[in-house]
């Protein structure tokens, strides 16, 4: 029975400079080149090719231009985007699911305890896992001769690909892309659940409420930002991720970063090179509106949860 | 008493572990099936161990391990030299200068390294130029990949000690701005600086995307080049740089563990 | 409205080998404020939540007005509860969290939310969230939203303890206040001795999951049971003394004891600093070793032979009293309690 103090300690008040005023102007002028390099260095691989994938949606042969961006409106293009957001979207709402279950069943385990940090390191580990490695990994299990496959067909007598060799498509991305979406969303989620107090539920309980109401009503409600959230960042993960495509898909260019590598190294179209800066840009534009959404949902959740 | 709470903690047991069961079997599989699938030609873990016939047998792939072993390194040093100073400097001279400081460290994060690649090209065509075309010179694209990471790892070292009242310290003593940086505050977020380096290492191993379109070959561009003619032995090499960097992210995780502890 | 009786009969609970309930027992009056006073893992706050259903006994009954209810949950047991700190919902504001009961209920709650607020004097922040508001506001809340669904018995874990001390005893008056109002049978679990004899009824006061000694305040105080009621609550001196007769011999004074005693002579006798008077005594026995200015009482520390005597003053004799006076002590015959 320990007195707990709610308040965190005082932030140490904002150091002021202590020199003379004077000196100020000399001093500043010092320091700033201290911060020269590294500024100068993210200007030349960041900032200039930002600028130039930005600045090359908008060029053409005689300057400024929309017919890049007019471009997206093709019919291709459009399909790979569908097709990007609905993987995306599929594998983000299967990993914040099955994540926030795991992730669940995590914090009904002792906090300290062992489990618990080994299956977030293995986690933190298995989040970062993606690209040619995952890729191969898959094909190891469930491609043609994979693991499994030969184990279903040899011992089961089931066929995995009867309808089709669907590992290297689209359903194919989806499951794989689901093995670091799912750690992703146990890493992410965690500390939002950590913020759920067990006096909630007690206080539910006493008042009356069953464990359903106290879900609809309690935890649920206090959840849900944190899990958008986190389900946006998903998103955002699997909407970015090129590797694990490229390695995998063998036939044709079904999503965006694939069409943009199509464009990137084709050379026979003129202008393919500028379409490829647009699709790009609008790469960056989805990335940026649900990163910003997730921030937005992150500060809700720090105010209850935090 | 009938005993509700311990008969509630049970059914959360029993869900527990048949989460964790099923999580595990799913997560466990693959790594297994690699294992399994890399077994079956008898030879290929004795050659993976056995370096001057590896690369007698796949030169590309020997070429791509030595080009990502490289880059890790560089990678690393290149990272630590731009952040670690700056960083530092910044919390104890421009304090106004760290949101944008920040920002820009989190900057890649939004944008995905498909798109930074068609940004890249110019650049790279300047870098192909002036210092030739090196793999090695993916060094500079990747140590914008690793930002974000190697500087949260960095800012929450140096949030941890009171970097402003140890450099005022040690400056009252007599000591010189260098002399701050390089024996005051930076053996004090030397952990810190270890966790940038094993998560920079981590990166660099599996990095694919940028190599692959700027035509580099680095460890991930020849185990998917191997692929398309001995799979048993790409998935070796894959199984084994995942076992790597399984071993540092660990490390790096159990470090961080220890480190919080005392506290 | 009228509270009910509580009766928790010889409850055991163990974790581990720990015996957080020992057989405990404790009988409440209807209306009754009890506060269950100890110091940290006596097994107080294991009582509390035994009673709320939130935590299983191993043994014993649960009556509350004379009816079992060991087998129900803790959501059918229609008690109020308080805890310590950060219980109010934090997505609801301050009126949505008092009606929060009344809805799980689907009780037509009327104004009885606002009302309730008004109780605690919280009305005028009613629309406020919960960390728009202070932590001693948030307890007001709480204390509410627990007294909104009219509960049987009104369970009280720490209230207090998470609180400035100012706002501390201004709001444990104010508790006080409306328990008298509202009438329900309260258990209020408290580490802090001043905290239980200021609210309470009646103060029980716990060692190692069993209850040493069940009394009002007055009488915890000034006949403490035994010798760890007796340093538990309030200051003791440890004298020396001579036990004969069913009295003990402390510095030359014969004092009565609480309870009759066997073994001895030489025993430890526990004694209040407030029944001992200082006075300047140049043949006196005793010498002042220090003195510490408390208000409008202090206390002064003497030295008499190798025993050292607290005794407590009222702040304007201090001034008579300082460092090295010979002084005579004496003691007034109240009952005593003897360290076993």
């Amino acid at each position: 029975m320990t007195v707990v103090s709610d308040r965190p300690d005082p932030p140490a008040s904002p150091p002021r400079a202590r020199a003379p005023r004077r000196r100020l102007g000399g001093a500043r002028a010092g320091s700033l080149l201290g911060a020269v390099p590294f500024l100068a260095y993210v200007a030349v691989f960041l900032i200039i090719p930002t600028l130039v994938v930005v600045v090359g949606a908008f060029a053409g042969d005689g300057g400024f231009t929309w017919s890049n961006v007019a471009a997206l409106g093709e019919g291709y293009i459009l399909d790979a985007f569908a097709r990007s957001v609905a993987l995306s979207a599929v594998t983000a709402v299967i990993g914040a699911v099955l994540g926030a279950v795991l992730a669940y069943a995590l914090v009904t385990a002792r906090p300290g305890g062992p489990l618990r940090r080994a299956v977030t390191a293995a986690s933190g580990v298995l989040a970062q896992f993606g690209g040619v490695t995952l890729a191969f990994a898959f094909v190891a299990t469930i491609g043609l001769s994979g693991f499994v496959t030969v184990f279903l067909r040899d011992h089961l007598g089931v066929d995995l690909y009867a309808g089709g060799v669907w590992l290297f498509e689209l359903p194919g991305l989806a499951l794989v892309y689901t093995y670091f979406q799912v750690p992703l969303m146990v890493i992410v989620f965690l500390p939002a659940l950590d913020g759920i107090r067990p006096q909630w539920r007690e206080a539910t309980e006493s008042l009356g409420g069953s464990t359903w109401q106290y879900w609809t009503r309690v935890a649920g409600p206090l959840l849900a930002p944190a899990f958008l959230g986190s389900t946006l960042l998903l998103f955002a993960n699997a909407f970015s991720a090129y590797a694990t495509a490229a390695a995998l898909v063998s036939q044709g260019n079904p999503i965006v970063p694939l069409q943009i590598r199509g464009a990137l190294t084709s050379e026979v179209v003129l202008g393919q090179q500028n379409l490829g800066k647009a699709m790009a840009l609008g790469m960056v534009v989805v990335v940026a509106v649900v990163m910003t959404g997730y921030t937005l949902l992150q500060r809700r959740t720090a105010r209850w949860l935090g | 008493m009938a005993g509700l709470r311990a008969r509630r903690a049970r059914r959360q047991r029993v869900f527990r572990w048949t989460v964790l069961t099923v999580a595990g079997v799913f997560f466990l599989l693959p790594l297994a099936a690699m294992l399994e699938f890399s077994s079956r030609d008898g030879g290929t873990w004795s050659l993976l161990v056995d370096w001057p016939r590896l690369a007698a047998a796949y030169p590309d792939l020997a070429e791509g391990i030595l080009a990502s072993l490289g880059l890790a390194l560089l990678t690393t040093l290149l990272m630590l030299a731009l952040l670690v100073p700056t960083a530092i400097w910044v919390r104890l001279r421009l304090p106004g200068l760290r949101p944008l400081v920040e920002f820009l460290c989190l900057l890649p994060l939004t944008i995905p390294a498909i798109v930074l690649v068609v940004g890249l090209a110019p650049v790279y065509a300047w870098v192909n130029y002036l210092i030739g075309g090196s793999t090695l010179t993916l060094t500079f694209a990747y140590a914008i990949l690793v930002l974000p990471y190697a500087y949260r790892a960095i800012d929450a070292g140096l949030s941890a000690i009171d970097v402003r009242t140890l450099a005022e310290a040690a400056r009252g003593l007599g000591a010189g701005w260098t002399t701050v940086m390089v024996r005051v505050v930076l053996p004090n977020i030397r952990s810190a600086v270890l966790s940038a380096a094993f998560l920079t290492v981590a990166l660099v191993l599996g990095e694919f995307t940028i190599a692959s379109l700027l035509n580099r070959t680095n460890l991930q561009v020849a185990i998917n080049l191997l692929g398309k003619s001995s799979a048993t032995m790409s998935v070796a090499v894959s199984l084994a740089a995942l076992v790597l960097a399984f071993v540092l992210l660990l490390l790096l995780s159990l470090f961080g563990e220890k480190r919080k502890a005392p506290n | 409205m009228t509270g009910v009786e509580v009766h928790l009969d010889g409850l055991r609970r163990s974790f581990g080998a720990v015996h957080a309930l020992d057989g405990f027992s404790l009988r409440m009056k209807p209306g009754e404020l009890v506060a269950l006073l100890g110091p940290s893992g006596c097994g107080k706050t294991t009582a509390l939540r035994v009673l709320a259903g939130l935590e299983d006994a191993d043994a014993g009954r649960i009556l509350v007005g004379g009816r079992d209810i060991g087998g129900l949950p803790a959501n059918r047991r229609d008690m109020g509860m308080v805890f310590q700190a950060y219980s109010l919902f934090p997505h609801l504001s301050a009126l949505e969290n008092v009606q929060f009961g009344l809805k799980l209920r689907r009780r037509a709650s009327g104004d009885r939310a606002a009302r309730m607020l008004d109780l605690v004097g919280i009305g005028a922040h009613a629309a406020r969230y919960p960390h728009q508001l202070s932590g001693g506001q948030q307890q007001r809340v709480a204390l509410a939203r627990a007294l909104a669904i009219e509960p049987q018995v009104l369970l009280l874990d720490e209230p207090l303890s998470a609180l400035d001390a100012k706002v501390r005893v201004q709001l444990r008056d104010e508790i006080r206040r409306i328990q008298t109002e509202v009438g329900t049978t309260t258990l209020f679990v408290t580490h802090d001795q001043e905290e239980a004899l200021a609210i309470a009824d009646r103060v029980g006061v716990m060692r190692a999951g069993r209850l040493e000694q069940l009394a009002g305040p007055a009488e915890v105080y000034l006949r403490p049971a035994n010798a760890f009621v007796a340093d538990f609550v309030g200051l003791s001196n440890r004298l020396p003394g001579r036990l004969d007769d069913g009295a003990v011999s402390v510095l030359g004074t014969r004092l009565p004891l609480v309870a009759p005693a066997t073994g001895g002579p030489e025993v430890t006798a526990l004694v209040r600093p407030e029944s001992i008077d200082v006075v300047p005594d140049p043949d006196g026995a005793g010498r002042v070793v220090s003195t510490t200015f408390l208000g409008p009482t202090s206390r002064v520390t003497v030295a008499v032979g190798e025993t050292l005597v607290v005794a407590q003053v009222t702040g304007e004799r201090l001034a008579g009293l300082s460092v090295h006076t010979p002084v005579r002590v004496d003691l007034r015959p109240v009952p005593v309690a003897l360290e076993s």
